[in-house]
């Protein structure tokens, strides 16, 4: 068997093969993919209301269940496993410990491309926001 | 086939029998599981819509907050803010520059456009520009609560309080127009541009969502008087339990001829004029 114009075709097949990998040669090279999301909390703060690897799966469970219980039913108090008592509030409970949208909200959330729109009303802890992305 | 007399009577009897029992089951089984429903406090269904303030249905020990607005107090400095500027700061109330945006949880209007029933040419010249305080009548049969389709608005059945929830609100604006007072305001634009010193502990709300005031529950909650009580010096404003005879409202509300905007409409406002 014998290929017409074999160098064209295997040098285009080269290329073609180098420019559909781009994307993970550009990561190999750049280091972009070793990143691994460091969200931050405030320093001095005292233990969450549950354990992180619960937060880290159901946090927004827990705080829709707080919103519904506050705003909706009017309670407002939170009994932790351990019998420690906290106010149901995120902005005066959540955002004092996670007091800093970019260091721990946006790490996670911007590495998985998940669009929060709590800021929208919420005031961003330490930044005042101007404007909101609502659509 | 062929029906004679007595099969016919029998037939009838037994469906009569099935009719009466199935209704009577049917309710024993409504009222066995209501509770359980409610324990369980899913909000669902017909029942808890009702449970949601639109019956008169409350808990025994329920309050039923509302606000007396001494005018006479308040008449002395008609030019005074105060309430205002608390309210909008403690609810990071936008101060829109176009009239068209207007939001607003407490305002002024001239009694002669609050009372306009009660007008007339020969009433006393201060009373005419008397300027009357407005802000969410807290209604007992609350017209907003009815229309509104996704439940963001409700009746709190522990106090009265005409609640919002600004999560669910789709601004549909139904509320604005079943509201006789004019008490719900639209975000036509994102707020946060008008909003000079936000209050970082409270919200703000976005484009597409109605507000309106909360008799400010949060601060209830804190054992703490709403904010425009707490900001009127002359003390024109008196907020307590209805329910609680030895309560400062209702002891003002039995000093004084009070007024309520509109009060033939059945809505029950709770917000009271003293003149």
């Amino acid at each position: 068997m014998r290929i017409y114009d074999a160098g064209k075709i295997i040098t285009g097949l080269l290329i073609f093969l180098a420019l559909v990998t781009l994307p993970f040669w550009f990561n190999a090279v750049s280091g972009k993919s070793s990143h691994v999301p460091d969200p931050q909390i405030a320093p001095d703060t005292p233990r969450c209301v549950r354990d992180k690897d619960y937060m880290k799966a159901n946090h927004m469970d827990l705080l829709n269940k707080w919103r519904n219980q506050v705003v909706r039913r009017g309670e407002r108090k939170f009994m932790t496993a351990d019998g420690r008592q906290f106010d149901m509030s995120f902005s005066r409970t959540c955002l004092k410990c996670h007091a800093n949208q970019q260091k721990f909200c946006a790490q996670c959330h911007d590495y998985a491309a998940v669009k929060l729109y709590c800021w929208d009303c919420h005031v961003e802890p330490g930044t005042i926001k101007k404007g909101s992305s609502w659509r | 086939m062929v029906t004679d007399r007595r099969g016919f009577l029998k037939l009838a009897g037994l469906t009569a029998m099935t009719a009466i029992l199935g209704k009577f089951t049917g309710n024993a089984a409504r009222a066995l599981a209501a509770p359980l429903r409610r324990a369980s406090g899913t909000e669902s269904g017909p029942e808890a819509l009702a449970g949601q303030g639109l019956s008169d249905k409350a808990p025994k020990n329920a309050k039923r907050l509302a606000m007396v607005v001494d005018l006479e107090k308040c008449r002395k400095k008609a030019q005074c803010r105060d309430c205002i500027i608390a309210c909008h700061q403690e609810h990071n109330v936008p101060q829109m520059t176009d009239p068209k945006d207007e939001v607003k949880w407490i305002w002024k209007e001239e009694f002669s456009h609050v009372f306009h029933e009660q007008e007339h040419e020969f009433l006393q010249e201060n009373y005419r520009h008397t300027p009357v305080p407005l802000l969410c009548n807290h209604c007992e049969k609350p017209a907003c609560v009815k229309v509104c389709p996704t439940k963001a608005t409700w009746k709190r059945e522990s106090d009265g309080i005409v609640m919002m929830d600004w999560h669910r609100c789709i601004g549909c604006r139904y509320c604005m127009a079943a509201c006789p007072y004019g008490s719900r305001s639209f975000n036509w634009r994102d707020p946060r541009p008008f909003i000079k010193n936000l209050n970082q502990e409270f919200p703000t709300r976005t484009r597409g969502v109605v507000e309106k005031c909360t008799f400010c529950e949060r601060r209830l909650a804190q054992g703490k008087q709403p904010a425009c009580v707490q900001a009127c010096k002359a003390k024109a404003l008196i907020f307590g339990d209805l329910n609680d005879p030895q309560s400062d409202a209702r002891k003002a509300l039995g000093a004084k001829y009070s007024l309520r905007r509109k009060p033939g409409l059945g809505t029950g406002p709770k917000v009271y004029y003293l003149l």
